[in-house]
């Protein structure tokens, strides 16, 4: 099959020495009519500085109210081929890791019945298989179904969990972050394929503070992982490195709270008051270890820029215990998560994350309504204000004339 | 919850889109809602609402669509 439209601004991205997704198009363009009458839409949208994309409608599996994402051109005349080219998302297995057979199974139902387009990964975590008919998408889901494969969260749903390598290849994973991904994603399958909330809902879980998944900046909750102990550390081999390295320059000099020292007698870390940042950690593997006590941080709030502008996530429990909460399959993070999405249900309005309902009604109306006590570590932004409003505190000051945080 | 009162209840959601079609748009949530208060006197419960909507678009008596959030509606 010949290339079908010219497309000048596109050939542009296939300069350089970087992959091209255009290479990739026209490769699959050889033997899809879809992806050629892409590539004629995309150019077009590239000359008019316009999208041509529909988003939404009736489209979907029968039962389920997520995992598809309509999409429709605009211009189906002109390109009929992309007329339909829906989005199916696939629940990808915890830390990605697939057989390779998995892949062939996905890739062939992809090049049967799609654009022969994917996605690996998107940003929520799942793959892909882009450009699917309506008429196409039953027989993809039960082919999926058929080889152990579900769909993916999308609408105003819990959106698929996703979570780092963690322990099954990281040195760094405070906790078994694969494991309560998987056990999360079992449990909340109403959640995540039948939408019932206000709007979308993140889990992103990540081992350490490396976040590998972004979680405090992509998830509505972030479960980072910490230790409560020391930092453990081999002084022969920071001695080693610093045979090969400046440690003032690249190490302690960078620890964000100033918390070590190196000299002669060895590195010291002033525990208390380090941040578990990780950069140390990063920097000399083989002789600084996180502590043996993990666990994680859970963090509630962040989202992307729509409706209200980005949020980072906010410290909710400065540490829970993965590994114990293990024993009883997760059901302490379960009713916690529970509590939360009660309050959201109730005093949410329709397309309010749960960040920015808490930024509406206040951290201290929402901390007394799921039940948590307020604790200091409950910062917005590091170095910031708790801005959390002790009510003891207050009764005790009134009448006096005077603010607490005055 | 009785048989007669859960066949109801999936009546009513039934009914509560029809009534609504090309009207508005019915969150899910907002049929909880709605379901918990017509069905007060009858112990119904916000899970067994959820339970119903499921029973319902499983059978395909309503399905979801999408348009800047979830919403159900009848099937076309």
């Amino acid at each position: 099959m010949g290339k079908k439209y010219e497309t000048p601004l596109l050939d542009e991205l296939k300069k350089g020495k970087w992959p091209s997704f255009v290479a990739e198009m026209e490769r699959a363009a050889e033997t899809s009519e879809m992806t050629g009458d892409l590539l004629g839409q995309v150019e077009q949208s590239y000359k008019e500085k316009m999208g041509h994309w529909k988003h939404g409608g009736m489209v979907g599996v029968k039962g389920y109210g997520s995992g598809i994402v309509g999409r429709f051109s605009d211009l189906p005349e002109k390109y009929p081929g992309v007329k339909e080219f829906h989005t199916v998302r696939i629940n990808q297995p915890s830390g990605f890791f697939y057989k390779s057979d998995s892949l062939r199974k996905i890739v062939d139902i992809g090049e049967k019945h799609a654009s022969s387009l994917f996605n690996f990964h998107g940003s929520t975590g799942d793959i892909q298989i882009l450009g699917v008919k309506t008429s196409e998408l039953e027989t993809i889901f039960q082919q999926l179904v058929s080889f152990g494969f579900d769909l993916g969260g999308s609408g105003s749903a819990l959106r698929t969990p996703s979570c780092c390598v963690g322990m099954a290849r990281c040195e760094f994973a405070n906790y078994d972050a694969m494991h309560i991904c998987y056990n999360i994603t079992q449990a909340f399958q109403d959640e995540m394929h039948r939408p019932i909330f206000n709007y979308k809902f993140k889990f992103k879980f990540s081992g350490c503070g490396n976040d590998c998944t972004a979680s405090i900046a992509r998830a509505d909750m972030s479960i980072i992982g910490t230790w409560k102990d020391n930092i453990r550390i081999d002084q022969g081999m920071v001695k080693e490195y610093a045979k090969k390295m400046n440690l003032h320059k690249y190490v302690t000099s960078k620890c964000p709270t100033k918390c070590m020292n190196y000299s002669d007698t060895g590195l010291e870390i002033d525990d208390s008051n380090c941040s578990k940042c990780m950069h140390c950690i990063n920097v000399m593997p083989k002789a600084l270890r996180p502590g043996i006590k993990g666990g994680a941080t859970i963090l509630l709030g962040s989202k992307a820029p729509m409706v209200s502008g980005p949020r980072l996530s906010m410290v909710l429990v400065p540490f829970y215990d993965v590994a114990e909460d293990a024993k009883n399959g997760y059901q302490w993070f379960k009713d916690f998560v529970g509590k939360i999405w009660e309050f959201w249900d109730e005093y949410g309005v329709n397309r309010e994350r749960i960040g920015e309902l808490i930024q509406r009604v206040g951290i201290g109306n929402f901390l007394e309504a799921i039940g948590l006590e307020p604790l200091p570590e409950m910062v917005s932004s590091p170095r910031g204000n708790p801005f959390v409003l002790y009510e003891d505190y207050v009764e005790a000051d009134e009448g006096q004339g005077e603010s607490p945080q005055g | 919850m009785t048989d007669e009162t859960k066949a109801q209840l999936e009546e009513a959601i039934v009914n509560l889109i029809r009534e609504f079609v090309n009207r508005k748009r019915f969150k899910p949530g907002d049929v909880v809602k709605e379901m918990e208060v017509k069905f007060s006197a009858s112990d119904v419960t916000k899970d067994d609402v959820k339970s119903a909507i499921r029973e319902l678009t499983d059978s395909g008596r309503l399905i979801y669509g999408y348009a800047g959030g979830s919403f159900l509606s009848l099937p076309e």
